[in-house]
C-alpha cells in the first residue's frame, strides 16, 4: 500500500491559507503587534524602583505581607541581575496572550455550556490540543506568521486557552439546576440568566482556569523564544545553547520569580473579589 | 371564573411520549408504561380548576408527580398534552416573550430548597423580580423592603443568604415570590426542608398572609397534616394522576376510594379539625325580648337553653329553661337571668381542646370571633361525632 501523502495535503492547504488569508493574517498580526507593544510601552514607562512599588502595593491590596516582601525583592533581584527590560517583554507577551485567551476562551465556554453541539465538537479539539507537545504549536504559527513575536503570542494562545474554554464550561455547568429554574421562573431572559446568576457563580472555577492559561501562557512564551520572541526566555535558550550554566540559572531564576508573581496575584483577585461579595 | 384552570393535562417523560398518550388512553399503567416503553409518566390526565384566593394543596407521596404538575403551571416543564388557563388564556399557546411576562407579573415560585443566589444579598434576592423587569432602583428597593417586612425579615437586608437559618431563608424565598405582587404563588414543598416547630410557624403565618393578601397560592407537599392545616381544597395524586379533590373534611370523612382510606387513616382528626368544623347555628334571642318568649322558643325547638345577642350579633350569655321559668313567675327581665360566665372558644381551637372544655360545661360551648360575635355553638355529642367520622351534615341534637 502506497503512504498516504498526508504531509503534501497539508503543505498544499497551508499554501493555500497562506494565498488567499494572507490579509487576515496580516491584520491578526499587526494588532497582536501593536498590544504586545502597548504593554511593553507602559511597563518601561517608569523607572524599576517606581514600577516595583507599585507592584508592592498591588501586592498588599490583594494579599498579605508575605507577598508584597516576595514580589519587591523578587522584582528586585531581576533588576540586579540584568533582566528587566527582558522581563518587561516576558511579561507583556504574557498579558497580551492571556487577554485573548481569556477574550475568546470565556465565550467559547459559555458556548458549549449551553450547546451539545458545540461541546461535541470543540472538546474533542481542546483534548487533542492538550496532548500535543507544547513546540508543535510553534509551526503553524510560524508558518503563518514568520518569526518574532506575533507567532510567539498564537502559539501560547492555542496552547493556553483550554482550561479557560473548559472551566468556564464547568463552572456554568455546575450551578444548580434549582438556581436556574429560580432564575427562569421570575421571567428572566437567557442573557439576564447568563449574566447575573451562572456567570457570578461560575467565576470561582473561571478564574481557576484564567489563573492556569496565565500560567501556560508564561511557560509557552518562554519556549517560543525559539522562534524569536524576545524576552527572558531568549536569554534562557541563548544559556542553554551556548552551554552557559550560570548564565541559565539567573535567567531561569527570573522566570520562576515572575512565574510565582503572577500566579499568586491571579489567585488572590478572585479570592478578594470573593471575600467583597 | 377561576382563576387557573387545568384541563387534562398530562406529562410524559421519554423519547416516545406522544406514543406513550395513547397508550395510558388504552388503560395502560404508569408502571406498565414504564417497564415496557421505558416512558414515565410524571403527570396523568389531570384536570382541576383553581378560584382566585383559595389555597389549593396539592399532596401525595414522593414520585406521585407533585413537583412535575407544579412546573407544568408555569411553563417550567412542557407538558405533552392538555391545557392550562390563566385568566382563561392558554399558557401551551403563549411564545416566550408573552410567558415571561405571566412568570414576571402573575405567577411567583418558592422553592423546597429556598433556591436564594447565594452570592446577592437578602435584599438583593427579594429585588430579583423587579430587577430583571427594570424597575427603578428606587422603587423596586421600597417594594422588597415591604415585602422583607411582611415577612418580618426587616434588618436582615444586607446579610448573605448563608448568614440566615433554615426558616428565615425561606422567609426571603417568600419575600422574593411576593416583590413582584404575582396573583398565583406556587410552593413546592416550601416547608418541607423545615424542621416541625418552625413548619408550624411558616404554616400559621402563610394563613395569615393570605388572610390579608389574598393571594391565590398552591401548595404541594407530602405531608397530610399540613394539606389539612392549610388547604381550603386539596387534590390528592398517585402515579400521577390526581385521585380525590375536595375539601380537608371532605377528604377525611367521604374518602374516594381505598388508597385515599388508608391515606388519611392514622391521621389524628382531633389535631386537624377545628371548632369551625363541628359547630352548629346557635339558637338566639335578643334581650329585649321576655322570659315568655324565651321559653316558648326552647319548647318549640326542644332545647334548654337559648344564647342571647345583640343587633350587631355581639354575644351577651346563655340563659337555661329552668331560670327562664323561674323568672316569669318572679316577674324579671332575661338580663337578670343571663349566664355571662359561659365557655367561649376561637373558631380555630382544635378539638383536641374543645374535648375536656365541653365535658365539664353543662350548657353548649359559644364559638366567637375576635370581636365577640357570636359564630356557632357546639354541644359535646358533636365532638365525639366527628371523631367517630360521622358526616358533619348529620343532625346532632343541641342539648344531647
Ligand atoms: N426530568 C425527568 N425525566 C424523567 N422522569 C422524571 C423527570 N422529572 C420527574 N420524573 C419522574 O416523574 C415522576 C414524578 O416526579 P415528581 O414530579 O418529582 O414527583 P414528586 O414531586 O411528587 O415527588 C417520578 O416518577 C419521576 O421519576
Ligand atoms: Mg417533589
Amino acid at each position: 500500500m502506497p503512504k498516504i501523502p498526508l504531509a503534501s495535503w497539508i503543505e498544499s492547504l497551508v499554501d493555500w491559507m497562506g494565498t488567499y488569508l494572507a490579509g487576515l493574517f496580516d491584520t491578526i498580526a499587526f494588532i497582536i503587534q501593536k498590544v504586545v507593544g502597548f504593554f511593553n510601552y507602559v511597563f518601561m514607562l517608569p523607572h524599576p524602583y517606581l514600577f516595583i512599588l507599585i507592584l508592592a502595593v498591588l501586592a498588599w491590596f490583594l494579599g498579605r505581607l508575605p507577598l508584597t516582601l516576595f514580589t519587591a525583592i523578587g522584582f528586585l533581584v531581576i533588576d540586579n541581575l540584568g533582566y528587566w527590560s527582558q522581563t518587561m517583554s516576558t511579561l507583556s507577551l504574557v498579558i497580551t496572550s492571556a487577554l485573548i485567551s481569556v477574550l475568546l476562551g470565556v465565550p467559547l465556554g459559555i458556548l458549549t455550556a449551553y450547546s451539545k453541539t458545540a461541546s461535541r465538537i470543540l472538546i474533542p479539539i481542546l483534548d487533542f490540543m492538550q496532548t500535543m507537545p507544547a513546540f508543535v504549536y510553534l509551526l503553524p504559527a510560524v508558518t503563518f506568521f514568520s518569526l518574532g513575536v506575533v507567532p510567539g503570542v498564537i502559539a501560547s494562545v492555542i496552547f493556553a486557552i483550554p482550561p479557560t474554554i473548559r472551566l468556564t464550561r464547568l463552572g456554568i455547568m455546575q450551578v444548580s439546576g434549582e438556581l436556574t429554574e429560580a432564575a427562569d421562573a421570575f421571567g428572566s431572559t437567557s442573557a439576564q440568566k447568563l449574566f447575573k446568576v451562572q456567570l457570578p457563580l461560575a467565576l470561582p472555577t473561571l478564574m481557576a482556569g484564567i489563573n492556569q492559561t496565565i500560567m501556560l501562557s508564561l511557560s509557552m512564551v518562554v519556549i517560543a523564544s525559539m522562534i524569536g520572541a524576545q524576552g527572558i526566555g531568549a536569554e534562557v535558550y541563548r544559556a542553554v545553547t551556548q552551554l552557559q550554566i550560570g548564565k541559565g540559572f539567573e535567567a531561569g531564576l527570573a522566570v520562576v520569580i515572575l512565574a510565582i508573581v503572577l500566579d499568586r496575584f491571579t489567585q488572590n483577585i478572585f479570592k478578594s473579589k470573593k471575600r467583597g461579595a | 371564573m377561576a382563576i387557573l384552570q387545568v384541563k387534562q393535562v398530562s406529562k410524559l417523560f421519554g423519547p416516545h411520549a406522544e406514543q406513550g398518550l395513547e397508550l395510558l388512553e388504552q388503560g395502560f399503567s404508569k408502571a406498565r408504561l414504564a417497564k415496557e416503553k421505558n416512558i414515565t409518566v410524571g403527570v396523568n390526565r389531570v384536570s382541576f380548576d383553581i378560584q382566585q384566593g383559595e389555597i389549593f394543596v396539592i399532596m401525595g407521596l414522593s414520585g406521585s408527580g407533585k413537583s412535575t404538575l407544579v412546573r407544568l403551571l408555569n411553563r417550567l416543564i412542557e407538558p405533552t398534552s392538555g391545557e392550562i388557563l390563566i385568566h382563561g388564556k392558554d399558557l401551551r399557546k403563549m411564545n416566550k416573550e408573552q410567558l415571561r411576562e405571566v412568570r414576571r407579573k402573575k405567577i411567583s415560585m418558592v422553592f423546597q430548597k429556598f433556591a436564594l443566589f447565594p452570592h446577592r444579598t437578602v435584599i438583593d434576592n427579594v429585588e430579583y423580580g423587579l430587577e430583571i423587569q427594570k424597575v427603578d432602583k428606587k422603587l423596586r428597593r421600597d417594594k422588597a423592603m415591604t415585602a422583607l417586612e411582611l415577612v418580618g425579615l426587616k434588618g436582615w437586608e444586607d446579610k448573605m443568604p448563608h448568614e440566615l437559618s433554615g426558616g428565615m431563608q425561606q422567609r426571603v424565598g417568600l419575600a422574593r415570590a411576593l416583590a413582584n405582587d404575582p396573583e398565583i404563588l406556587l410552593m413546592d414543598e416550601a416547608f418541607s426542608a423545615l424542621d416541625p416547630l418552625i413548619r408550624r410557624d411558616m404554616q400559621d403565618e402563610l394563613i395569615e398572609l393570605q388572610d390579608k393578601m389574598k393571594k391565590t397560592i398552591v401548595f404541594i407537599t407530602h405531608d397530610l397534616d399540613e394539606a389539612l392545616r392549610i388547604g381550603d381544597r386539596i387534590a390528592l395524586m398517585k402515579d400521577g394522576a390526581v385521585v380525590q379533590i375536595g375539601t380537608p373534611e371532605e377528604i377525611l370523612t367521604q374518602p374516594a376510594n381505598d388508597y385515599v382510606e388508608r391515606f388519611v387513616e392514622d391521621v389524628d382528626l382531633s389535631k386537624v379539625l377545628t371548632a369551625a368544623h363541628v359547630m352548629r347555628r346557635p339558637e338566639t334571642i335578643t334581650p329585649d325580648r321576655g322570659p315568655r318568649v324565651a321559653l316558648e322558643l326552647m319548647r318549640e325547638r326542644g332545647i334548654s337553653n337559648l344564647f342571647v345577642i345583640d343587633r350587631t350579633k355581639k354575644m351577651l350569655g346563655v340563659i337555661t329553661a329552668e331560670d327562664a321559668s323561674d323568672a316569669m313567675r318572679n316577674n324579671r327581665k332575661l338580663e337578670d337571668i343571663l349566664v355571662t360566665d359561659g365557655p367561649k372558644v376561637g373558631p380555630d381551637t382544635l378539638l383536641n381542646e374543645l374535648f375536656e372544655i365541653t365535658s365539664l360545661s353543662k350548657v353548649p360551648l359559644a364559638v366567637v370571633d375576635d370581636n365577640g360575635r357570636l359564630l356557632g355553638v357546639i354541644v359535646r355529642g358533636a365532638v365525639l361525632g366527628a371523631l367517630a367520622g360521622e358526616s358533619k351534615s348529620e343532625e346532632v341534637k343541641q342539648d344531647a
